[in-house]
Formats: C-alpha cells, structure tokens, sequence
C-alpha cells in the first residue's frame, strides 16, 4: 500500500524505509547528527531491534557477522564525524568480501556543510573509494527512493556496502512519506544482471567436454548467488574436482567426494602443486585473489580459464579468460551444466587424493596428533569441529588462527564461515560473531581469534553481553603476532620486531563481561575444555594456550608459484 | 609496457560527485588525467566525460569496467587518436603590437578582443598546433595562456550509449507495464 500525503519526518520515514525492507536487527551507536534518528527509533524498538556495539568499527563488522550467516542486509547506524569515520574499515572489508550492507551516517545541517562544524566530515568524499555506492540526503522528501535504491544496490549483482550520510535537518524536516521497492531497471546506469550470452555458455560446455584434467575453482560468488544446487548438478555432471577460495569455504561439504581443497597461500597441497597439470579452471564466483594465485604469469599457465561470474570488471583482472560467462552463477551454471556430457574424472582425482596423503603425513596428523608437549592450533580447531558435528558457524579474526582454523574445521551447510579474507582485517571477529549468532540464534557460532585481534575490538564482549549473544570464543594464544613472526621467523631471520605480545588475565576479563572462562595448555584437558563450553548456558571465552612458535604449513611464499608450495 | 595515448569517454547521470568516482579508479591505477572535459552529451539528462589518459592497451581496459562498475555511470567506451576527431582550444593574451599579425594571419589565428595595449588570441587545434603557436608569441609577450581540455566526437556511425538507453528504457518500461498488468 502506498502511504500518499502521509506527512512525517525524516527520521521516521527511515524507520518507515525500514519495515518496507523487511529489517528488524540494526547495529549502531548513536550521537549528535543521529539523535533524530534515535528519538524515532523509540516508538519502533518493539519491531526494529537496535544492537548498541561499543565502537562503530565493531557495528559495520556486526552487520557484515550477520549479513554473511544469513544472507539478508546488514544495517548500520552511526552519528557523523568520527562516528561515521570509524566505520571506513569495515566497509572497506565488506566491500572487498561483497557483502551487502547499508549505513546511515548522521550529518550535520545542511546549512553548516562545508564549514568545519562541530563533528561534520565529508563522509561521501571518504568512503567514496569503499562503497558500492553513497548519497547525502540534505532534504526527507529525498530519502525513500534513496533509501530504495541504496538497499537494492547492496543486494543485487556483486553485493557491496552502500552509505546514506543524512543530514540533520532532513531527519527534522517533514515531508510525505511514499515508499516503493527498486525494481531491477529502474536505474538506467545500473545493470546488476547482465544479459547471459548463450555463445559462451556453448563454448564453455564444449571445453568442460573436452577437457582432460580440469578443475573447478569456487569461490563467494557460489553462496551469493544461493547457487550451491546449482553448482552439486554442475559437478556431478561433470566429474570433475573442484577446490574452493577462502570464502568459498562451505559452498558445498567438506566431504564431497569432488572436493580437494582449499586454495591459496595456506591451502590444501594438492589443488596448489598440481596447478600447472590443469587444462582447464572453471572458476565459479571467484576473483583469483593474488592470495590465490601467487603470481599471475604462472599460474594455471597450461589451462584455458572459463570464468563466470557476475561483475565484468573481475573478468580478465588478474588471469586471462578464454571464455569469459558473465552473469549469476544461479543462472550460468545450470545453462552450462545441460550441455555437458556426463564425464568421471576418478583416475584424475586419485592423483589429489596421493598428494592428501602427501600433506596428512607432513603436515596434517603432526598438527592434530601432535607428540611435542604443546597445544598446536590445528589440533584445537580440528577437535572443536568434531565436538560440534562439523555444523557450527566458524567465524574468524585474521593470522594464523585464521588459517589453522579454515584449514581443520569441516563444512556441511553454506554460510559456515564467516572470516575477512580481502581485507584482513583485524578485529574482525569478535563483532562479526555477535553478528552471525544474532542473526542466527539457532546455530552455534564459535569464534576463533589470536592474541592481536582478541585485543582490537575485545570491548565488544560487552555487546554479547548486554545482547545475551551466546558467543563462543576460541582464543589461540601464543603469546605473539603469529602471522606477522611466521614471515618474521622465514623472511626476516627471526628478527621477531614488535611481534611479542602480552595478554591481559582473561579469566578476569571473562569474568568482567559475565562470560565463562576456561584456559586448556595440556592436550589431555582439551577435550572437556570444548565439551564445558557446549554445554556452558551463555557466552564463554576458552583460551588455549598454544605452542608459541608454531607456523602454518603448506605455504607458498608470496609471489612464488603456487606449485613451490612448501609443507615445511 | 609502453604508454599510449587513449580517449576515454564516459556516460554518467548528472549527479554530484561523480568526477571523484572517476577518479578514484584512476587514482588507485595510477594514471594521471592529461586533459578533462565534462558537459551534457547529446541525450537529454546523460553527462558526457571526455578524459584524455596515457596506459597501455591491458591497464585502459581494466580501467574502463572499473569506472564502468560504478553504480551512476552508464558506459565508457576507450579510443584511440585515430577514432575520433579532437580539438582543444587555447586562449592568448598577449601585448600589441605590429610584429605579431604575421603570425595571426599565417597560423588561422581568431583575435577576440583588442584592448588599448593588449590582445585576446584564440586558436584551436592539436595541442602540437597551440603548442607550436606558443612558442612562437613567447617572443612578444604572453601574459596569459590557457588550453582547454580535449573535446572529441567519434568517427564511428554512433556513440553506442545511444542503443544502451534504448534497451534499458525498452526493459525498465516492460518491467512496469509487467507490475502494473499484475
């Protein structure tokens, strides 16, 4: 229904926007230029649930935990200034990760723009460079087609964040109030679907059909676009195996009998060393990352490159496509799939399962079952998967954690891992947890973070707090910047500069922010550490203290060929 | 690789702040605008950029679908000098005087205005052309000189932005007669 003449302010209309987009979680800190906002919010609490986070940085990594565990839009409100400049990381991790947010930053009067005024910043200026797309509204009469396009735009063709910088008086002011969905070509200059051309959807299939050692690469694109059928059908049909990107973690099991790894720096052996035996990479929704690829001249350097995906600007970036299929993997792929003859790739599979064995020998079991008398990060994360029936959502920060993490957790549904992969931003994990349990309060979200990161936005504790987010944080301490020593210790002849790190008694910081707590150094208590925090009936911080000069094997050296990957 | 010279030209809404995101892409690509122009194009509510950028054939591409990507421009076509005709104009001011009106006369010279003891030259042409005529008036006093960024039309039957429209009008009117039919 449309709501003609129906006056009311800025500030309501937004929530009004709101409710027509279906929103009912927003994560925010409010202030001066947002007060408007705040003061209408109040007559909604009982139907849009504010989330108040201890920092604003932690409000966009919120909305990205919950945007990415659901597939819905995250929300972020923030007052101007340094409100609004404190969200710059996040966004530019949700823009590097396309994930769909939309933020309202407050602003001062428009009669003050540009003149220096109390907390005022050219916020449209600064994030132009991390966001999909930003507006200032300077009057309320603007801001539901605004609002309207702003949403469709974070969640249509490549997902991405979207700013709204709102100025005061325009939450103040009246105006009617007229809300009408975007609809696909309503923009002129926006085509977040592009038309599927069929030439290259032949072309692709006749080379899957051709091929002898092809491989599919996924990556985020398979989970955006929802096209995790899609993609079984594709695999199935074809035979062939398929690796998987950092984000693309989770799109399908870890157990499918298809799969053979990750890719990347700290992936899996096989898909890594066998990379110049492919004749063909069907890369899936993926960016071939320079964490992926290593060195553009020789990677893949004997296959032809399908590439699908939904952005034009990635086709061709970094690795050339000889048939490039632009459009949504949900829409691609089965068109390709039709065309294919059934093929079974086993024999050539065999040969990733004989470099498994190479990387559980050398890596993998001494890392699980280790003989040294230390905790090893592998061995924690590996163990908690197991104790949750590889089903939690594993959210991560960024370092070694991270990879040890990705690496031994196993997947058996999509949206299960929640980690920044383009950016790398640290602190990440802590708010992007909140986010992922508040939006899925029926999954158990647990969340892996180092010593660095657990520090950066560790305020947030009180968030899961006040929001009674049943959290789980798996600390792997080690006393260091892990990641940063490991290059350190291989690159920098161990010259560990500004990479010791000392840690606060988190048994005191559990206890301060009503969590339960358990610290675990010894492999014989791992186990009813992990089964203590499933059952614990509320947040709960395990600190596992960790070797302290671990590293993460297999790597490859950046900038080296990904098959010079190292095991040791 | 080695630079050449490349015509971008961008289709956009007229909308504030678009130059930055035309700029963004060039700033992270590192290449520098050698002349700008921006006016309405033939079509009615489509702002037209005319930027004149040295890359090399890979890096102009990648730039194109990058600033294509954004959400407010329509379409960015790349050409090369030989595509298009271009033209810049360049405005003289210069003291008068009898020794330069053979230079007027030989290097199809407009006088736009003649003070008591100066003169408004313009010129258009090539940047060699106002170049060359630059150097050539130096001797005489310039007081001021000023080139305006390239201005180009395509030699090609159309500017292609023209059939993008067509087909987004054709889908956006089918998409509301398709609602309204609902």
């Amino acid at each position: 229904m449309t709501k003609e003449d129906n006056m009311m302010t800025g500030a309501q209309a937004l929530m009004e926007c709101m409710l027509a987009e279906g929103i009912d979680t927003i994560f925010g800190y409010p202030g001066g230029s947002i007060l408007p906002v705040y003061n209408a919010m109040y007559d909604y609490r009982d139907r849009i649930h504010h989330v108040l986070v201890r920092h604003e940085q932690a409000a966009v990594h919120a909305a990205q935990g919950y945007a990415r565990a659901s597939g819905k839009v995250g929300v972020v409100v923030v007052t101007s200034g340094p409100g609004a400049t404190n969200t710059v990381s996040g966004l530019a991790d949700a823009m590097m990760d396309s994930t769909p947010l939309v933020l309202i930053s407050g602003q001062v009067g428009s009669g003050s723009l540009g003149t220096d005024a109390f907390q005022e910043v050219n916020f449209v200026g600064i994030t132009q460079a991390v966001t999909k797309w930003n507006i200032q509204i300077k009057r309320p009469e603007d801001l539901p087609a605004a609002f309207a396009k702003a949403f469709y735009v974070a969640r249509s063709g490549r997902p991405g964040p979207v700013v709204i910088d709102f100025s005061k008086d325009a939450q103040t002011n009246s105006a009617p109030f007229h809300y009408e969905k975007n609809r696909e070509h309503s923009i002129l200059s926006y085509c977040p679907y592009p038309n599927i051309d069929m030439a290259k959807i032949d072309e692709a299939a006749a080379l899957i059909n051709l091929a002898k050692r092809p491989i599919a690469m996924i990556g985020q694109g398979v989970t955006l676009a929802g096209a995790e059928k899609e993609l079984y059908n594709f695999l199935e049909k074809s035979g062939m195996p398929v690796a998987s990107t950092l984000l693309g973690l989770s799109a399908i099991p870890s157990d499918h009998p298809q799969y053979v790894g990750m890719l990347g720096m700290h992936g899996n052996y096989g898909p890594n060393v066998k990379n110049k035996d492919y004749d063909l990479v069907v890369a899936i929704g993926m960016r071939f990352d320079d964490r992926v690829i290593s060195n553009a001249n020789t990677f893949a350097c004997n296959a032809q490159v399908i590439h699908l995906d939904i952005d034009n600007a990635e086709i061709s970036k970094l690795i050339y496509a000889d048939v490039p299929v632009l459009g949504d993997a949900k829409e691609t792929l089965p068109k390709i799939t039709r065309r294919l003859q059934p093929r079974n790739h086993s024999e050539w599979i065999k040969e990733f399962r004989a470099c498994d064995r190479i990387e559980m020998e050398a890596v993998i079991y001494p890392s699980i079952k280790p003989r040294t008398p230390y905790l090893r990060m592998a061995e924690v994360a590996s163990a908690i998967s197991e104790a949750y029936n590889h089903k939690a959502i594993l959210v991560t920060d960024v370092g070694q954690h991270q990879m040890a993490a990705v690496r031994y957790f196993k997947y058996t549904s999509p949206r299960s891992v929640i980690t920044s992969g383009g950016m790398g931003t640290m602190g990440f994990g802590v708010p992007a947890a909140i986010g992922a349990k508040i939006s899925m309060p029926e999954r158990d979200v647990i969340l892996f973070v180092g010593d660095g990161g657990m520090q950066m936005n560790m305020q947030e504790m009180c968030t899961a707090m006040q929001e009674n987010a049943h959290i789980r944080i798996v600390l792997l301490s080690n006393n260091y910047l892990g990641m940063v020593r490991q290059w350190q210790e291989l690159f920098y002849d161990r010259r560990y500069s500004a990479t010791p790190i000392s840690n606060p008694d988190y048994e005191h910081i559990a206890a301060a922010y009503n969590f339960g707590f358990r610290r675990v150094e010894r492999h014989d208590d791992l186990q009813a550490a992990i089964e203590e925090m499933k059952s614990y009936n509320g947040p709960f911080l395990l600190q596992a203290c960790c070797e302290q000069e671990e590293n993460i094997f297999p790597m490859v050296p950046a900038g080296a060929s990904v098959t010079d990957v190292r095991l040791e | 690789m080695k630079k050449r010279d490349y015509i971008l030209t961008v289709f956009s809404e007229n909308r504030v702040g678009l130059l930055n995101q035309i700029c963004t892409v060039l700033i992270c690509k590192n290449v520098n605008i050698e002349t700008l122009t921006t006016s309405e194009s033939a079509l009615a509510g489509v702002h037209k950029f005319t930027i004149y950028v040295q890359s090399t054939p890979e890096e102009i591409d990648l730039i194109a679908k990058q600033i294509e990507k954004k959400v407010d421009i329509m379409k960015v076509f790349v050409y090369t000098p030989d595509e298009v005709v271009m033209q810049e104009i360049a405005l003289f001011k210069v003291s008068r005087g009898k020794s330069i009106e053979r230079i007027i006369r030989e290097h199809s010279v407009r006088i736009l205005e003649v003070g008591d003891d100066y003169m408004v030259l313009e010129r258009t042409g090539h940047t060699e052309d106002t170049q060359a005529l630059l150097k050539l008036l130096q001797p005489y006093g310039v007081q001021q000189f000023v080139r305006s960024g390239l201005v180009a039309v395509i030699k090609a039957e159309n500017e292609g932005v023209s059939s993008y429209l067509e087909e987004r009008l054709r889908q956006k009117l089918a998409e509301e007669s398709a609602e309204a039919g609902k």
